[in-house]
């Protein structure tokens, strides 16, 4: 378990209450979860993805991550089309924990209005929620 | 320090039955053949069965070796939150292998399965006493099944209604299949958060019932060991919007013979014979899990129900607005006897007796405790406590590090990362069994181990340390399964 102090938040992503971040990268956005929602989880043994295709409201839930100990849902930080899963995850999990904001991202999602992602939080809004 | 209960000791390994295996060796001797043999049907033949040849030696050292790597609730205390782990007294075993029972065949007609059904019928009427409700199906094989059996009723009963609903409540402190079994049922579960005080608001549930909602799943005591006090009041909500109250009773142990489920709402609640009426689990089965009901449902209890007419037993199916069989033949006839006999040991004082003893062991431990191991809710509690890793986690050391320190004083952990509702949950559920000297002992173990978190982090990272396998790899076993044999 990781004091708040050592945990990675990157300043070029946004972040949500949930513990997703999410980066622009020049009109499709990456999404995945934080350090601190790894650290938490614990040692992650399954992504569950959506289909590529398939279109999410913000909020809606749009796989699962299982972990040695709870499974818990993630959640759609904006509006969007899926246009690509992190397919590596399907043998390497385990990137989640190691590099939760690189080889550990997600799914790549074309937004449905841009303007969302502005709305997220950023590090020092985020880092603020952890410190409760 | 105080002297552990956990010591080395030798300890024999043992190969896969595969490996242990040679051709030719055999377990036992067919006897003299007396029939003509008779070519098999190629059809029905295969060349790739893998069953190794063993002789009777190999079978009994593999499986006596095996069972030396062992903990049950026979070896030691076992308190595992919300399981009910409590011992099973021999006498039910000794019930349960009467050649009169043991050797009933499912398909024996009524007149010579008297004695079975009599003890299906007095079992179902016992349950109905203890728990306060109408009338109770033996069938639902498990926990989980008496679930989805009780979630079929409220189905059927809505159905019959002509207006079925499409909604289930379940709060945050439900049972993990509660959830599940709605689901499995065709309805959408609507989660609702616990109050400050680990308990349901009355406000919370009257926000979300509407008219589309078929009623409410309650584990009651709640997997805080928390006591829902303003049951009666959610049944009241949920009832004036023609919902039906659905009682998870898996945490029945806290209250045999004390709460009237029918008086506090509820509709609908099951059982769990091999939690609070001492049937052996753990093993994987079988279970028991029967479900019992209000007048209003009892037309819907599935097929057969056993009938006493003109002082004899028979199988009725004749009853039209029933759900159908769960279950094959008689259901878990096995586990029933067990329950039967613990039920007329223990007599009705005895079961209240047990269900006060529960409460005050997990309240004592709680009490004994909370100076150490935070407690997220600190009021009292049932038959079970939930403390967390909060005061441990700025040394480094989780629940899970404290729960495999546990084995080496020797004692099996409690159950851990339960409820959700407690980050780093540690649920403990000593139940009636342990004596207070037991009792004492655990908690010094853990205070202990409280000590070794802050003097020595690392230990609790390498624990345990007496065990014949140390720490497993479970993150590993889950990514990527290697299932031999």
């Amino acid at each position: 378990m990781k004091e708040i102090s050592e945990m990675k938040l990157p300043d070029n992503v946004k972040y949500t209450d949930d513990h997703e971040w999410a980066k622009d990268e020049g009109g499709n956005v990456k999404i995945g979860i934080t350090d601190y929602a790894q650290d938490q989880l614990g040692d992650i043994v399954f992504v569950e993805m959506p289909e590529v295709g398939a279109t999410y409201e913000k909020g809606d839930e749009f796989g699962t991550v299982e972990s040695v100990k709870a499974v818990s849902e993630l959640f759609m930080p904006i509006c969007g089309e899926i246009v690509a899963i992190n397919e590596g995850l399907e043998d390497a999990p385990e990137q989640v924990n190691s590099d939760p904001y690189d080889g550990g991202w997600m799914i790549s999602v074309k937004p449905s209005d841009t303007g969302e992602l502005d709305a997220l939080m950023d590090k020092a809004a985020y880092l603020d929620m952890l410190k409760g | 320090m105080t002297e552990k209960m956990g010591t080395t000791g030798l300890i024999l390994k043992e190969k896969l039955l595969w490996e242990r295996g040679k051709t030719g060796r055999e377990g036992f001797s067919f006897p003299r053949q007396d029939v003509d043999q008779t070519p098999m049907d190629p059809e029905f033949a295969r060349d790739d069965l893998d069953i190794p040849d063993l002789s009777e030696v190999d079978v009994i050292r593999h499986f006596t070796r095996l069972s030396t790597w062992n903990f049950g609730v026979d070896t030691g205390m076992y308190p595992l939150g919300s399981c009910t782990m409590k011992y099973n007294p021999k006498t039910n075993e000794r019930q349960a292998s009467l050649p009169g029972f043991a050797g009933a065949h499912p398909l024996l007609p009524e007149s010579l399965s008297q004695g079975a059904l009599e003890l299906m019928y007095n079992l179902e009427r016992y349950l109905a006493e203890i728990t306060g409700m109408d009338a109770v199906s033996l069938q639902p094989a498990a926990g989980a099944h008496g679930e989805l059996a009780g979630m079929l009723l409220i189905y059927a009963y809505h159905k019959s209604k002509g207006n079925q609903r499409h909604k289930i409540i379940i709060p945050d402190t439900a049972h993990g299949t509660n959830p599940a079994s709605a689901a499995l049922c065709g309805y959408t579960p609507v989660p609702v958060k616990s109050n400050e005080r680990g308990v349901l608001s009355t406000e919370d549930i009257a926000a979300v019932m509407d008219d589309d909602t078929a009623g409410i799943m309650v584990t009651n005591p709640n997997t805080l060991g928390l006591f829902e006090e303003n049951m009666k009041e959610v049944a009241d909500i949920v009832h004036a919007k023609g919902g039906l109250v659905y009682g998870d009773g898996a945490n029945m142990n806290a209250v045999m013979g004390i709460i009237d489920m029918k008086e506090i709402g509820i509709d609908v609640l099951h059982l769990n014979l091999h939690k609070t009426f001492s049937t052996p689990h753990g093993g994987g089965g079988p279970g028991s899990g029967p479900v019992c009901v209000n007048k209003i449902l009892e037309p819907f209890l599935p097929v057969p129900r056993v009938e006493k007419k003109d002082g004899k037993f028979r199988l009725q199916y004749n009853r039209p607005d029933a759900i159908g069989r769960l279950m094959t033949f008689h259901g878990h006839f096995g586990i029933m006897v067990r329950a039967y006999s613990y039920i007329l040991s223990m007599g009705p004082d005895g079961l209240k007796k047990a269900s006060q003893l529960a409460v005050l062991n997990a309240n004592y431990i709680k009490e004994k405790l909370k100076d150490i191991y935070h407690l997220p809710f600190d009021r009292p509690c049932m038959h079970e406590c939930v403390f967390s890793d909060k005061h441990q986690s700025g040394n480094k050391v989780s629940t899970l590090d404290i729960a495999k320190r546990l084995l080496d004083y020797g004692f099996h952990p409690p159950t851990v990362y339960f409820p959700l509702v407690v980050s780093g949950a540690i649920m403990i559920e000593p139940t009636e069994t342990e004596c207070k000297d037991d009792i004492d002992q655990f908690i010094q173990a853990m205070r202990d181990i409280a000590g070794e978190a802050k003097e020595n982090p690392e230990l609790l990272h390498k624990s345990p340390e007496k065990t014949k396998v140390s720490r497993l790899d479970e993150a590993a076993a889950a990514r990527k399964p290697c299932l031999a044999g």
